[in-house]
């Protein structure tokens, strides 16, 4: 076994549970006790970091792959969305209709993330981390020098989504639901996708490549599937994105936020789809309010040693310290539950005993 | 027998096809000769063990034969079709299957998905984002396969779990899934009790007569039991080929594996 594999193998999805009801109902009724901002600002802008992250979980928790290049996937989206779609710049803006222009920069954003997956396949841990990395950091040189489609530098601004049935979907509210809906399909995809016959066979090459092609699978290209499926979540979010910030430029696609959403899927954690999804949530609300505590340039201080906390004590993220204290809970419950037995039941101890070894 | 077991058997004998040929195959690790010349044939049918001491250079024959890696020189033909850079996948697709020395399996899933997945390799919809139903007909013959191997127990059960016992029976399981025609046997009853060792000859006195196979085993006795031909080797040469009855009697080999404490 690799020295990761202990810290994210995610299993496949298992069945309903009744806390999900519970959630459901408060991430819909969410906007109704909240302020625009906290609709707006941190719940649809962690919804669409959640699902980035979630595109990066299904890559590294079910195919062992850890990709660096999955908001550059993302960015590729966005930037496709100013340039097929309009803009206030002047510059591209092909005015395609809304529903052709997202759904082909999606396409295009889900194939340049089958083409990453083609380059990193053969190779394995820290250099698909290293591979990766270098791919978003040429794409990130690629747009800020290229003015002609990208204009450079600046990028584009005045990026909006559309008006259809009489909703202006930039409005919190609805921008709010359209994030929770693609976010929750998404994640309804991953899980389901977890147990298909695809979802196995990438979960056992994580765990045995070579075991695998002598079994008749072609590795590589079921890889670069799992890539390109990750890539369609990851693009689908890149539109929400920047429709969210209503522009894009070079810094969208910069190593920094890169480097973001592994700091949030690994500290949310990468064994359970929804991890990504509370990495984002602790993430979001560190920066917009550790800024009140600590100046901007620390942020990314604090991010670190969060990420280095995580890490040391709770490698399996968020999501592990939550299944602990859990565990913990019910063992002691149980203990609890058995010394209350015994000192009732007095003398039939080692009946009890065989029933509950 | 079933007749149509035997007139399986006899359009492949009769049309001439050899399950493996291997032609002056040789393999070097820098320097280290791990196999030299080493021409070996097995019929469609044919049952062959493959003996040798430790570093004989047994489990490098067969990664050359799936194509784990590729041999220095020589030729590789399966089914009469020469599978020269044929990717490993591509092999298991012609009806190649092998068990590892050391298990290799998918400890992170189930054995019914470890089956499962054995029954897919060879099928159409390996890319199916669908997830596969019960009564699936590759969910069938996953089941079948892991009642024939006595696993039905653990059906659920994470491999990362199991006894050693039991991951050496999944292991020969992943092995028999889809339609082998030629399986290699990489020291199956290493580490198995003696009970489990009667086990795994029944289960492979039981396999169809068109499957072929070459079983390394250092066990004589079960080594004996299911071949009917047995090649010797040593320092990666072959350096005797005959019936049980022949290798057991002679006394060069006697001797080699007295000399190694192996009998
Ligand atoms: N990948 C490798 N790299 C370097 N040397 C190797 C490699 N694989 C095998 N060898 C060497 O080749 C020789 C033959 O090894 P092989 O594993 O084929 O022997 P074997 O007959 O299967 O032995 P055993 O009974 O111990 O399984 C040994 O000296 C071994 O050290
Ligand atoms: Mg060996």
């Amino acid at each position: 076994m690799k020295f990761e594999h202990w810290f994210f193998n995610a299993t496949p999805g298992s069945g309903f549970k009744p806390s999900w009801l519970i959630v459901a109902v408060f991430l819909i009724a969410y906007p109704g006790f909240s302020s625009d901002f906290f609709t707006f600002q941190i719940g649809a802008y962690s919804l669409i970091l959640g699902t980035i992250a979630l595109s990066l979980m299904m890559l590294a928790g079910y195919g062992g792959m850890i990709s660096l290049a999955q908001m550059t996937v993302a960015g590729l989206a966005g930037y496709l969305v100013a340039i097929l779609g309009d803009n206030s710049v002047g510059v591209m803006g092909l005015g395609w209709p809304w529903w052709l222009t997202v759904f082909v920069a999606i396409s295009l954003a889900a194939l340049f993330s089958a083409f990453v997956g083609a380059i990193s396949v053969r190779t394995e841990g820290i250099y698909t981390i290293m591979i990766t990395l270098a791919i978003a950091v040429a794409l990130f040189y690629f747009v800020r020098q290229n003015y002609t489609i990208f204009n450079g530098f600046t990028g584009f601004a005045g990026v909006e989504p559309p008006t259809t049935f009489g909703v202006y979907w930039r409005n919190p509210l609805p921008f709010y639901y359209l994030c929770l809906a693609i976010a929750v399909l998404s994640l309804w995809a991953v899980f389901y996708i977890s147990r298909s016959t695809f979802g196995l066979s990438l979960q056992a090459i994580r765990d045995n490549p070579r075991r695998m092609r002598s079994l008749g699978f072609n590795v590589a290209a079921h890889r670069i599937f799992a890539y390109f499926l990750s890539g369609i979540i990851a693009a689908t979010a890149g539109v929400l994105m920047v429709w969210f910030n209503g522009r894009i430029s070079p810094g969208s696609v910069g190593v920094e936020v890169v480097i973001d959403i592994l700091v949030i899927a690994v500290v949310g954690g990468l064994r359970h789809p929804v991890g990504p999804f509370l990495g984002a949530i602790v993430f979001v609300l560190l920066e917009n309010f550790a800024i009140d505590l600590i100046d901007r340039e620390r942020f990314n201080t604090v991010i670190g040693l969060a990420l280095l906390l995580i890490v040391l004590f709770s490698p399996d993220g968020l999501l592990g310290l939550w299944r602990r204290a859990r565990q913990r809970l019910s063992a002691a419950r149980q203990t609890r539950l058995a010394a209350g037995r015994a000192t009732r039941d007095g003398g039939s101890e080692s009946y009890n005993s065989l029933s509950n070894p | 027998m079933s007749n149509t077991r035997s007139s399986a058997l006899e359009h492949l004998q009769s049309s001439g096809r050899n399950a493996l040929e291997l032609e002056a195959i040789s393999r070097h690790f820098g320097a280290l000769v791990a196999l030299a010349d080493i021409n070996m044939t097995v019929r469609a049918g044919e049952r062959r063990a493959v003996l040798g001491s430790n570093g004989a250079g047994k489990t490098t024959l067969f990664n050359t034969v799936t194509g784990d890696f590729l041999p220095t020189t020589g030729r590789v033909r399966l089914f009469g079709e020469d599978v020269g850079d044929m990717p490993s996948y591509e092999r298991a697709r012609r009806g190649l299957r092998r068990t590892y020395q050391i298990s290799l399996l998918f400890g992170g899933l189930s054995v019914m998905d470890n089956v499962y997945l054995a029954c897919s390799g060879i099928k159409r919809g390996r890319f199916s984002l669908r997830r596969p139903r019960r009564d699936d007909s590759t969910m069938e013959s996953a089941d079948a396969l892991i009642r024939a191997v006595h696993l039905d127990d653990d059906r659920d059960a994470l491999v990362a779990t199991l006894s050693h016992g039991r991951q050496r029976q999944l292991e020969i399981a992943l092995a028999l899934a889809g339609a082998p025609r030629l399986i290699l046997f990489d020291e199956p009853a290493a580490g198995l009790s003696p009970s489990e060792r009667s086990e795994l000859v029944e289960i492979l006195q039981a396999l169809p007569d068109h499957i072929s196979y070459i079983i390394i085993e250092h066990d004589m006795d079960v080594a004996l039991r299911v071949a009917e031909s047995v090649t010797m080797m040593h320092n990666g040469r072959i350096f005797r080929e005959g019936t049980p009855a022949e290798i057991e009697n002679d006394p060069q080999v006697q001797e080699l594996y007295l000399g190694n404490g192996q009998a």
